[in-house]
């Protein structure tokens, strides 16, 4: 059995006390420990921005790669050992901005990947610009007189292109967190889980006393109904005075598209011997050239 | 009669079925005992303007095209308005009957040979696109060729497509070969099979590479679409099931080789072909193969720049650039392979060095090369060469040993730290784009990130072996020396043969590590004249960097197309 203290890590992290990314980091251990997954079963690729560090203040397999590139990088680690639970973390600047059009061809290929967002509208690192997914009208350094972006839309972005399992967080909420971290977990395809991560240092306006006041859980909502595509779509962007959170969305349960590979039928590519080509092999290539 | 030395030349819109005739051909004269070098010309465009294949056959090894066209089968007029000034005394215009060749671009001694080529593709294939094969009948008629070879290379190529089609294509061959014979008797030359000859292959760089990396253990590519690197793409995409490989057309070049290096991190011999601008979406994450030390392989098949430049033409400006990529200092392979055989070697050993040594390593091709058909013996391709080193890679039982926690990024003498795969019990790490300790944690210390670079440099201080020695071509001792790298070693060579014994050569296949006894040799030669496809003189800058040798002489050509033997004897009576 996976314990806790497996995935007990050496650093402690760096982040600003009271930041949300320690919620998710929370949240994602115990998720782990609940599907029994050993560290070394697993590996955690991120992005570049604070929370991005995570898999640095845990005890599992990471690879900390570039800002806006977490996303390919895990479908290639995927199609080489689809044994490995491949978990993809990044904020909303690395996999929203930098890496938006990654973003939208995994969620189309469905490879069978979670991909948690550390979404606080802001950029962290860089110490607080607004972000892809600021609302209009931000005023940080870079947009002095407000932005003027409508904020893209993930969770509709993810619906649209054919993610089957779509859902949004919040670490304010810690149990419901671990339980939709586990459903993702448990999806046999692409799972997405948006998280409204407090920033309390660069985005204090959108930190916890906005999401207390305003998120409502939609499994409690008894009129809603996850496996309608459409009202998914719609409810992913309701904004402001109700914000959702919950999954908007649980379509088939299609497996990951990596199995679908010829060359993979056999097992994970890593785990197939690395030999030489055979006699035959050989002559089938000289054939096609003479 | 002049037997079997001759250059062939097919031309005309785009969408006509160029390609396919010219490697059918080729392929069919191959199989006769010839020796046969083939290079297709193409616009970027995917229907009409001006394409041509040419064909220029021996009895002796060919390495590049020679511009005297001695047959050319003209879909088009343009086509016979583009070459007539490459027709020689005695050598044949075949063109389609339904246009009319105007006085003016007749040329005295050239016999024109009208035949109605569509309207003989209709009636006997029912498609005008059948003309090419109509033409390629003429050419076996005028040329005296035995049609068997054509014919058995028809069967093998359509015979997927059923018996009505392969007997379509035979009854075009036949009716072309049959309207050649009226004019047959004026044309001098012809094309005669070998009797018994060996066995050889019909290949161009692209395919010995793409053989080469599957041998090499490759089974992960990942590319976009961008001539002409992406056809080792699509190479790995047609052989991707049968060998068990997956090669994935992905979302762009950044993508590819981000996910190779998630492949490669995970295990699996990983590679991205490009080309010149698919590979300037690649520069950052070289550094991320670099500093993280994840063995990946990047080739990249050059052409004219910058931005789009010439999408289908051949340069070779791009070796200064891939030798500097990417922000900081890391440690990589630069290889220039200047023949298929090379190719095919490096295609195997870049996989074993980029896991001996956890690094990047890039092969240098071009359109040339990468298109350009040459004849070669099976054995040329030495698959008994071939092995597969994985350099430090734990193996499960050297990690269940394991007796103190596992450091990726150990410090060792030679720089180089054991690897262990994600997914072992007993080694479970992080590899961050940060710079980093043994461990792997993010670190700032100054001593670290010291002893970290140098670990990673220290990698290929000892690495200069790896680079092949110069390839040394013609007399010892000549008054001439033609430097030259990548795939200008085609044209040199044969420059160097022509020269005979006035020229010799000194090829460059490895750039980075500079080969080792490079200076030597070139202190050696009586005068050096550089030969490459640039307008700065990129290797000789790099020369003079690394040696601090001034070059006597350039021959620097940028114009899109490929080095001739005969421009650089023309040229080299200007430099010399
Ligand atoms: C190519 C590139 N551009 C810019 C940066 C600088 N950078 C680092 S983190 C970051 C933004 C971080 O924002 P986000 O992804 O939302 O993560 P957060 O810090 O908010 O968790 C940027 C722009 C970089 N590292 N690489
Ligand atoms: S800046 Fe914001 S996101 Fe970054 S660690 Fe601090 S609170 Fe967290
Ligand atoms: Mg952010």
């Amino acid at each position: 059995m996976a314990t806790r203290a497996d995935y007990k890590g050496q650093e402690r992290p760096t982040w600003c006390p009271g930041c949300g990314d320690y919620g998710i980091l929370n949240a994602l251990t115990r998720a782990l420990v609940e599907q029994n997954i050993a560290p070394h079963e697993a590996i955690v690729v991120t992005g570049i921005g604070c929370g991005s560090k995570l898999p640095h203040y845990m005890r599992i397999n990471g690879l900390h790669t570039l800002h806006g590139r977490p996303v390919p990088v895990a479908q290639g680690i995927k199609l080489a050992n689809h044994d490995l639970r491949v978990i993809v973390v990044h904020g909303d600047g690395d996999g929203y901005g930098e890496g938006l059009g990654h973003f939208a061809h995994e969620v189309r290929r469905n490879p069978n990947i979670t991909e948690l967002v550390q979404n606080n509208k802001i950029y962290g690192l860089t110490k607080g610009q607004y972000s892809p997914t600021s609302e209009r009208g931000k005023r940080r350094s870079t947009t002095p007189q407000g932005s003027l972006e409508h904020p893209v839309q993930p969770l509709a972005l993810a619906i649209t292109h054919g993610a089957n399992f779509v859902a949004r967080g919040y670490p304010g909420q810690l149990n419901h967190l671990i339980d939709l971290i586990g459903q993702a977990l448990q999806w046999p395809g692409y799972a997405l889980v948006d998280i409204l991560q407090p920033c309390v240092s660069f985005n204090r306006e959108r930190a916890y006393d906005y999401y207390n006041e305003r998120i409502y859980l939609l499994e409690e909502d008894e009129t809603y109904d996850p496996t309608d595509r459409n009202l998914a779509w719609q409810r992913a962007q309701e904004w402001g005075d109700r914000i959702p959170i919950g999954v908007f969305y649980r379509g088939e349960r299609v497996a990951g598209y990596e199995l679908l590979e010829p060359a993979l039928q056999k097992g994970p590519l890593v785990k197939q011997p690395l030999s030489r080509l055979n006699e035959a092999q050989i002559a089938g290539l000289f054939d096609e050239l003479s | 009669m002049i037997e079997n030395n001759l250059t062939i030349r097919i031309g005309g819109e785009a969408g006509m079925g160029l390609e396919s005739s010219g490697a059918g051909f080729g392929k069919a004269l191959v199989r006769a005992g010839l020796q046969v070098f083939g290079l297709p010309d193409f616009y970027s465009r995917i229907r009409g303007g001006h394409n041509f294949f040419t064909l220029r056959v021996s009895e002796k090894p060919l390495y590049a095209i020679e511009n005297p066209v001695h047959l050319l089968l003209a879909l088009d007029m343009e086509t016979v308005r583009r070459h007539i000034d490459d027709m020689v005394e005695g050598s044949a215009v075949v063109y389609d009957s339904k246009d009319e060749a105007p006085d003016a671009l007749r040329k005295p001694g050239v016999i024109f040979v009208p035949v109605p080529l569509t309207e003989l593709a209709r009636e006997i294939g029912g498609l005008d696109v059948m003309r090419n094969t109509v033409a390629l009948g003429v050419a076996t008629g005028l040329l005296g060729f035995d049609p068997r070879y054509v014919e058995s290379v028809i069967r093998d190529n359509f015979a997927k497509k059923g018996d009505a089609v392969v007997e379509s294509n035979l009854g075009c061959i036949h009716a072309g070969a049959e309207a050649a014979a009226p004019y047959q008797e004026q044309f001098v030359y012809r094309l005669a099979a070998i009797p018994d000859a060996p066995r050889r292959l019909f290949i161009n760089g692209t395919q010995a590479f793409g053989m080469g990396a599957l041998a090499g253990g490759c089974r992960f590519v990942a590319g976009y679409p961008m001539t002409p690197g992406s056809p080792v793409l699509i190479w790995f995409a047609q052989h991707a099931a049968k060998y068990g490989a997956v090669a994935k057309h992905v979302e762009d070049e950044i993508s590819a080789i981000n996910m190779a290096i998630g492949a490669a991190h995970a295990g699996a011999r990983a590679m991205v072909p490009t080309s010149g601008g698919g590979y300037a979406l690649m520069v950052e994450a070289t550094g991320f193969a670099g500093i993280t030390e994840t063995p990946v392989v990047i080739y990249n098949a050059q052409r004219p720049g910058p931005a789009t430049g010439m999408p289908t033409r051949t340069e070779q400006a791009d070796m200064l650039f891939m030798l500097h990529a990417s922000q900081g200092e890391f440690p990589r392979f630069l290889f220039a392979p200047g023949s298929v055989e090379e190719l095919f070697h490096t295609g195997w050993n870049a996989f074993n060095l980029a896991e001996r040594y956890q690094t990047v390593v890039m092969v240098l091709s071009d359109q040339f090369l990468a298109d350009g058909f040459r004849t070669i013996a099976p054995e040329a391709l030495d698959f008994d060469a071939v092995e597969i080193d994985r350099g430090a890679l734990l193996t499960d039982e050297a990690l269940e040993a394991l007796e103190t926690p596992y450091r990726r990024f150990q410090v060792t003498e030679s720089g180089i730290s054991p690897r262990a795969l994600p997914g072992h019990p007993n080694a479970v790490w992080v590899a961050t784009t940060n710079e980093h300790d043994e461990r792997g944690a993010i670190s700032e210390d100054p001593q670290n990130r010291t002893i970290q670079v140098d670990k990673r440099a220290r990698k290929l201080h000892g690495a200069e072996h790896e680079a092949p020695a110069l390839t040394r071509y013609g007399p010892d001792e000549a008054s001439v020396t033609l430097v030259c790298w990548g795939s200008s070693y085609g044209p040199v060579r044969e420059a160097v043969d022509r020269l005979d014994g006035a020229a010799n050569m000194l090829h460059f296949n490895a750039l980075e590590p500079f080969p080792p006894g490079a200076e030597d040799a070139l202190r050696q030669a009586q005068k050096t004249v550089i030969v490459e496809m640039n307008a700065t003189g990129q290797l000789e800058q790099l020369i003079r960097v690394r040696t601090g040798l001034v070059m006597d002489g350039a021959i620097r050509k940028y114009d899109g197309r490929p080095f001739r033997a005969a421009y650089i004897i023309e040229k080299l009576e200007e430099v010399a």
